[in-house]
Formats: C-alpha cells, structure tokens, sequence
C-alpha cells in the first residue's frame, strides 16, 4: 500500500527573506510546497516535465524549475519568488520592464519568467538579442510571441545600467 | 503610435484611444493574479480523474473497493455513479452526447472512467491507482480516411441505429456553378491546379491547464463554480440545463485566466464531476487537470484533411475554387460553434479574391481521438479556410510560373467593391486589400528578397518568402443568424457613473489576457472623457454581470466593445438632460466637447461629466419622466461580423543538411479599423504569429496505431520557446468597419489565423528545386528533410510513410 509510506519530513526555507518552517511529505514537489503549505500562489504550476517554466523560482540564486525539485531538497535554501522581487524602494527593474514594454499579457508565465531574466541579467548585464532569446528558452509563453518579453529585458538592463530607457 | 489629438489624464493615460500600460500588470507582476488553482477555501477537497489507457475498449468491470477504503478518500465516483444521478452523459455544443465518466466503453486515450474525492492533490492521485478497471480492448479507428469503411469499428453504439462513424455532410455554395467555371477555364486554355493537404491536429495549449473548484452550499442549495471558463455565463445556463439546478442559485465565476485561446469555451467532464463531488461530500472541491490531461483530452484543433481545386485562366485570373473536406472530429462532435455552421465559418474559404464560383463539401466522422476541434484561436475555422487557399493560390502560382505576389495583387478584391458580397454569402463589411499587401511588400523589401533568393539559390542555399492575404470575420453574431445552444450571440454591458464621477462598467466577456481591464476602460474614456484610470471593468462573475456569450472568435471588441461604446452613449444622452435642465436651456443648444456638455457658442457655459454625475445623484428637480442617477445598460446585437484582414510576408533559410528551418524575418500589416490600444493589438499580434510558426514547424497531435495520444507532453507536443521566432516587423492601415459604433474589428486571432500559410508558403518557396508542391505541417527537420527527398510524410500518424 502506498498512502502509510509518504514520511513526513520539517522543511525550513528562508522565502523571500523571512524564515519559514513547515511539514512536507517526503515526496511533496516544491512548487506545491510555496503554493498550497506556504500559500504562495504567484509561483505557477505548468507541466510537471520541466518544459515551460512558470514554476521556476530561485534558489540559493539559481532558477530551479520547482515542479521537478522536492520540498525537501531545499531545506536550509534562500528561495525566492515572485512575490520577492519587489525590493524597499518598489518594483525591480525587470518588473517595470515587464509593465512597460507590455511584456505579459496573461501573466501565468510571468513570475517564472522574471526569476529567469532577473538571473540572466546578474550573469550578463548587457546581453544581445540573442543572449536573452538563449536565456529565456527554457521558459515557455503562449501569449506574446516573445518580442516584448525581450523588449522588457532590455528595458530592465539598461535600467539596472543606469542608462536612458524607453518603452 | 500615440494619437497627439488625444488629450491625457492627470495620470498620463490617453482619455480614448491611444497607448496606455495596462492596468491588470500591477498585480500579475507582483505574483497577486488570482487563478483558479489559487482559490482555496475551508475545508475544500481534491479531484483527480481515472483515464483510459486504451482508445476504444469495452469496460467489463470497474472495482472501486480498494480506492474507497483508503483512509484520506472522500468519494470515488464512476459512470454508474453519474447514471444514478442521470449524468453519465451530458451534452455537447453541437447537440451531440459525451460521456462525462464512461459507462460502456471508452472511446479515446485519455477518456474520463472515474474521479476521485481526497484530502489533498496527491492522495486523490494515489488513489487513482487502486481503482481496477477490467477492460476489453476493441478495433480502433485512428485513420479518419478509413473512418466510413465498411468494416471500421461503430465507435458510437451508444447512439440507438448508428452503424456507421458519419457524423454530418455539409455544403456551401453553388456545386453546379463551380463546375460550369471549371469547365470553361479548361475550355478556355487555362488551368486547374488540385492538392491534397492536411491541417494537422494541434492543441492550444494554455499555460494554464483547465480547472474548476466547485462548492454547493448544502444549507443554501447555492452552487458556486470557480472555473477557468471564456463563457462564464453560457456555462451557468449550460449547468442549469443539464444537471436541473436552478440558474438563480448558481454562480460562475471566472477569475485571472492563464490563456484559454478557445481551449477554455467546452464544459468538460471535470467540471461535472467537481460539482458531483461538492454535492457527494457536502465540501469545496477543486479539480486541476495536470499538462498530460489537458493536452491528451480537452478541446483539440483542426484535423481537417482538406482537398482543393482551383481554376484559372492562363493569365492567372482565378475563375473558381472547390474544396472537400474530411473532419476529424474524434470520438464526440463537440465542436464549438455556431448552431447553424456546422464547420464553423470555412466556407470564408474563398479569401480575399474576386471570384464568382465556389463549392464546399464538408463531411465529418468520429474517430477514436478526444473531441474539439474549433479552438486555438481558429476564428470557427477561418484559420483552415485561409491556409487552404493561401496555399492552393501558391501552388496556382508555381503551375503558372507567376510571382505569388503579383498573382495576389491581380486577384484581392478592389476597395470600391464593399460591401462585398463572396460566392459563399459572406458580407465582407469593408477593405484595402491591395494597400495592405503592397505595405507589406514594400516593409519587406520584396523585389531585393526576390534578388538575394536568387543568388543564394545558385550557390545551392534554401531560402524561401512567404506570402499570405487573409480576411476573417469576427464578432459572432447577428442573433437572427448566430445562436450556440439556442443562445443568441448578443452581449449585454452595464455602466454606472458614480456621485463623485468614478465609473464601474460590467461585462460579459471574459479576459483571458487579452487586456479587457484596460481596453474597455478605454472605450468608456473614449466615449465620456472619464479618465481610463477612473474607469473599473468587471466582469468573470455572473452574479454581478450581464449575460453575453463570453470570449472566442475575436468577438469581445466586437460585440461587448460594441455594447460598451452604446451604453456609454446612453449615459452622455441622459447627461445631456441633467446639463440643459442645470444650465437652463434647451438640450437642443447643447454640444458635446469631450467630457463636457456646454452650450453652443458658449463654450464657458458648460457641465463636465463629472459634474452631471453629481447633479444626477442630487435633489435638482429633472424633466418628467427622466429618473435620477447615471447609469445606462444596454445588449448589442451586431449586424454582421467584421472583417479585418492582413497581409503577412515570411522569410525563411533552411540547412539542407539538417532540414531544420529558421525564421529570419516576418512582416505583418493588420488591419483591424481603429485601434483602441495598438500596444495590446500589436501584443496580440506577437503572440498569434508565434502560434503561426508553431503550427507550421513544430505542433501536431499524432497518433500510433493503437489510438495512442503521442502528444501528451511538453516534451512531445512541441510549442515554440524563445529560439525559434524573430522580432517581428508589423504594419498597420486603418479601414474602419462600417457598422461598428467605433469602427473597430476583432484582431484576437488574426494572426494565428493568417500566418500558418505564410511560413508553409516560405518553406515550400525554399524548397522548390527539389521538385516538390507541397509538404504538411508541422515542417520539422524530418518533415522537410523527407521533402527534399521527394517523399512528404503523413504528419497525423505515427504509423504510415
């Protein structure tokens, strides 16, 4: 029988910057971990085969598709979602960008979209055309055919750049 | 692209029309959206749903003994289960039955068996796995060209006399007449060119799969439905009608949707069993379809095999065109449509060229495949209707040895035509065809494309240029013509304007990213001069809306944008009363200044909608029989469908040496009337060319030979990513729809439905030294690598080369 062999592990995360301590199956997935122990629900759950990538939040800094990564693996992790990306002073810059160049339009890709673009610039702050299409394709979007998604990383990395930006 | 002449708000917003961010993005940006699988409440349970393994099998026994007794399951429910309640089967959009949980046998891989009630997603799941189903595994019928043979199994036996798998035959146009053309173009020296193609089965494949949470309330007999519905309202009449709840004590409502690109208008066999299952267990129950599910069983597109013949005189002036049509309609005919148009709108086939003879016969039969069929953003088939005859006007040109474009320009219908009147009974409301294409060409750069193809091709590199024309017509529809289920296609929209000026206006269209927070903000900006930020838009809640048909087919700025621009109107009317009977005159010397009724001649002397708003509100004595406050509704019922169209350019480069094609560059020049926000039509654009380059390349639902669904994964369906689509090149005229209070057309769709052509058309363009017409998608590496090899795969079957 399988439902008496789902052990019951303590899982502690430091989410978005706060300290959080739960239960978990040991076979609990992440990102249902964040979304339905956690409640946060910005980290979307989309293909369970690490495909389209709206689940994807960063830990310990690193996009990780969080619908192939168990709870349970993350214990002692910084993990970071959508709902941290927005810093004291306001949105980051990759949200802005996001708003700005219309670079959503459902928005269920969006937060994995962001963690993805947001690492993407803090390896390559000045990244071509290319770089951010080559960046982003483990990411999947239905709606806006990408273009202004790439507009909205450029946006962002001539923000962070400290460069004149327009939408 | 920001019109100068529109004045803007203390906030920066256009007041009408213009660019303007959208006001849904704070939310969604922050991770706050409010989807479906978001919606948690007390003590709510989890579905999961049993699916066959097999295609077409006898169920012999179904043993749900070990799966009750597992200690965190609420209810197991199967098709006995549901014919106690008499909802084993429920209805469809086309007056067919489906099975909601099968009884007798299954018909498709992935078709619902039984659903179970647990304490959380995965117990729910693991209890899916003590259900034992005795199965005997019968014939399938995968091949839809072998569907009506006489040996091929009667997938339908559930269906009293049915002997066969036929489901309808179907006829548009005048057959004789069409004959007469033909024979007079052969008569005449010209030509007739005829090809076979298939429109491959696809899925639109939202990011967001289907779900419901379902809650009857056991005290109140109230059911309330979160559900990831277009048709919010069409779904609570459905509900009523098929399960006898009273529609008063139901509510649907439908929140933040993640894509639904026609893939969210059925009611499927979950949504019935989440509402059973709230009902068995007297609690919430939440039901999400995992990728697998939504790719393997929901609404599909597409699956027509397509024959079509074209005639020409030898100068290559099209005489007349005929096209039959094979439907693959799966196990179910469930397509969702227009009662009246049992293919959807496919016979717009005869596109955007002046031509007086047409025929089509469409003939559809079940098939052991899940049901759908008009989705993916396919305007009811206009998206099959422009591809066959993009691409039957391409391989014209090749038989005449003619340019394509030049074949196009010779052919568009002329702008002094419209209305314009097609050989099928289509009003096309209005147009510039040969101002779009030319655009296009001369964004392109066609005639040195021309050039650089021919150099290129010398030194034995394939590159090819695509060209493909569309019209549609969207906004569905006039009620005398257009009704789903017996419900007409009006839509009705409510608008209040608060004491202080505040507007909250309420539709029955459904975003489902489509911007309607923004746009419809927009329209009332543009009609009273209310700041859009000062507008709020609801809508996805049937309890506070009014009733309308929902999202689909480009029909919101249509039809609901329609309703809008009047309600709004009726409520500058009324203000217009309350402004002469404040300022003292006659309405008849007032005139209207954005914003502001004032007197003739006296601009000074006047009232701001503002303004009007409080006085409705207060105790000013009005004229007789004019009541207080300022709010208006209205239902719009459209005259006729828009129109909008385009002229779309491809240009692609093929490795020979690995058959993989890549999209270089692509221009796309829409015209959709005025645009109420060209940053979101321009968005909608983006994203239907890359559903065009996915269709072309990459997407198809196959099957093996078992019936087996080879498409159930991401890792098998194949969607674009970033990689394989460029930055975008779009164009615009502006040619507005004559009967439109705004002059706007639908633009949803446009160029999911306009671009497939143009990326095949690009392809077959590189491919042409190697002798081969025509190749159908998706054109994968192998696809095109067997092309070149003189031998185009059938792309539906994983079984026949």
């Amino acid at each position: 029988m399988s439902h008496d062999h789902h052990n019951s592990v303590s899982v502690t995360v430091t989410v978005n910057g706060e300290q959080r301590t739960a239960e978990a199956e040991g076979r609990t997935l992440l990102v249902h971990f964040l979304r339905d122990t956690l409640g946060l629900t910005g980290t979307h759950w989309g293909c369970d085969t690490s495909n389209c990538g709206v689940c994807v939040v960063a830990v310990d800094g690193v996009p990780m598709k969080s619908c192939t990564v168990l709870a349970a693996m993350v214990d002692g992790c910084e993990v970071t979602t959508v709902e941290g990306l927005e810093g004291p002073d306001g949105l980051h810059p990759i949200q802005e960008g996001f708003i700005e160049c219309h670079g959503l339009q459902c928005g269920y890709c969006t937060p994995g979209m962001m963690i993805t673009a947001k690492w993407l610039l803090e390896q390559n702050p000045d990244p071509s055309e290319h770089e951010i299409r080559d960046g982003l394709s483990g990411q999947l979007c239905r709606c806006t055919g990408y273009h202004n998604i790439v507009e909205a990383v450029r946006f962002a990395a001539d923000k962070l750049n400290n460069k004149e930006v327009s939408a | 692209m920001t019109d100068t002449a529109v004045p803007t708000s203390a906030a920066g917003n256009p007041i009408g029309f213009g660019r303007m961010l959208r006001k849904e993005d704070v939310r969604f940006v922050r991770g706050h959206g409010n989807y479906v699988d978001d919606v948690q409440l007390p003590g709510m349970l989890h579905g999961a749903i049993l699916r066959s393994p097999y295609a077409h099998a006898r169920i012999v026994s179904i043993d749900t003994s070990e799966a009750e007794a597992h200690p965190k399951v609420h209810a197991v429910i199967t098709g006995a289960t549901l014919e106690t309640l008499g909802l084993a089967w429920m209805p469809t959009l086309s007056y067919d039955t489906q099975a909601v949980l099968a009884t007798d046998k299954v018909r498709f891989h992935g078709q619902e068996v039984a659903f179970v009630v647990a304490e959380d997603r995965y117990s729910a799941r693991d209890a899916l796995n003590l259900i034992d189903v005795e199965y005997e595994p019968l014939p399938v019928v995968v091949d839809a060209k072998k569907a009506l043979d006489a040996d091929a199994a009667v997938i339908r036996d559930d269906k009293d006399g049915k002997t066969d798998n036929h489901i309808y035959d179907w006829e548009a146009g005048d057959a004789v007449k069409a004959d007469e053309a033909f024979a007079a173009a052969l008569a005449d020296g010209g030509v007739v060119v005829e090809q076979e193609m298939l429109y491959p089965r696809s899925h639109p494949a939202p990011m967001e799969t289907c779900g419901t949470v379902a809650h009857m309330d056991p005290i109140t007999g109230k059911l309330v439905l979160w559900s990831n519905t277009q048709a919010p309202h069409a779904h609570r009449t459905v509900y009523a009608m098929v399960a006898g709840l009273p529609e008063h004590k139901i509510q649907v409502i439908a929140p933040d949707i993640g894509g639904g690109f026609g893939n969210k208008v059925p009611i499927y066999p979950g949504y019935v069993c989440s509402i059973v299952g709230s009902i068995v267990t007297k609690r919430p129950v939440k039901w999400m379809e995992d990728r697998s599910e939504n790719l393997m069983s929901t609404g599909f597109a597409r699956d027509y095999h397509m024959k079509g013949r074209i005639a020409a005189t030898k100068d290559g002036k099209i005489l007349g065109l005929q096209v039959d049509v094979l439907a693959d309609h799966g196990a179910f005919h469930a397509t969702a449509q227009p009662t009246n148009y049992p293919a959807g709108f496919f016979h717009i086939f005869t596109g955007s060229y002046d031509y007086g003879a047409a025929h089509c016969k469409v003939t559809a039969v079940y098939t052991n495949k899940a049901p759908g069929g008009v989705a993916y953003a396919c305007s009811f088939r206009i998206t099959e209707a422009v591809y066959l005859v993009e691409r039957i006007v391409d391989c014209l040109a090749d038989e005449l040895g003619m340019d394509p474009a030049e074949l196009r320009m010779k052919n568009l219908i002329q702008p002094e035509q419209f209305p314009y009147t097609t050989p099928t009974g289509w009003e096309y409301d209005s147009g510039d065809y040969p101002r779009a294409l030319q655009l296009a060409l001369d964004m392109a750069g066609y005639e040195e494309l021309r050039r650089e193809q021919a150099e290129k091709r010398a030194k034995g590199e394939l590159m090819g240029i695509g060209i493909s024309f569309f019209t549609e017509g969207v906004g569905a529809g006039p009620r005398k013509h257009m009704d789903i289920l017996g419900l007409g296609m009006a839509d009705g929209c409510e608008l209040r304007i608060h004491p202080t000026g505040k507007a909250q206006i309420r539709l029955s269209v459904q975003t489902q990213g489509q911007g309607h927070e923004t746009t419809f903000a927009q329209i009332v900006s543009h009609q009273l001069g209310i700041p859009p930020e000062d507008v709020e838009v609801i809508h996805g809640d049937t309890d506070n809306t009014p009733f309308g048909l929902g999202t689909y087919g480009s029909r919101s700025t249509p039809v609901s944008g329609a309703a809008a621009a009047v309600v709004a109107e009726r409520v500058r009317e009324k203000a217009k009363i309350i402004a002469a009977t404040a300022l003292e005159c006659s309405v008849d010397d007032l005139e209207w200044e954005l914003g502001r009724w004032q007197v003739k001649g006296d601009p000074d002397n006047g009232k701001t909608i503002q303004e009007l708003a409080l006085l409705a509100h207060s105790s000013l004595e009005l004229p007789e029989g004019v009541e207080g406050h300022l709010d208006a509704s209205a239902v719009y019922n459209p005259p006729n469908l828009t129109y909008p169209f385009g002229a779309y350019i491809c240009v692609v480069d093929i490795d020979p040496g690995t058959g993989m094609v890549k999209v270089r560059r692509f221009i796309a020049v829409d015209d959709c009337g005025p645009r109420i926000n060209p940053m979101i039509v321009e968005g909608q654009v983006h994203g239907g060319l890359v559903d065009g380059i996915g269709m072309a390349l990459m997407e198809v639902i196959a099957f093996d030979e078992n019936g087996t669904c080879l498409g159930g994964s991401y890792m098998d369906y194949l969607l674009p990513t970033p990689m394989e689509v460029p930055m975008f090149e779009l164009g615009e005229t502006v040619t507005p729809s004559p009967h439109h209070p705004l002059g706007c057309k639908g633009v949803g769709e446009s160029a999911t439905v306009g671009s497939p052509a143009a990326v095949v058309n690009a392809v077959m363009d590189a491919l042409k030294p190697y002798g081969v017409r025509h190749a159908d998608m998706p054109l994968t590496p192998a696809q095109v690598w067997m092309t070149m090899q003189g031998r185009p795969l059938r792309t539906d079957l994983a079984f026949t080369d």
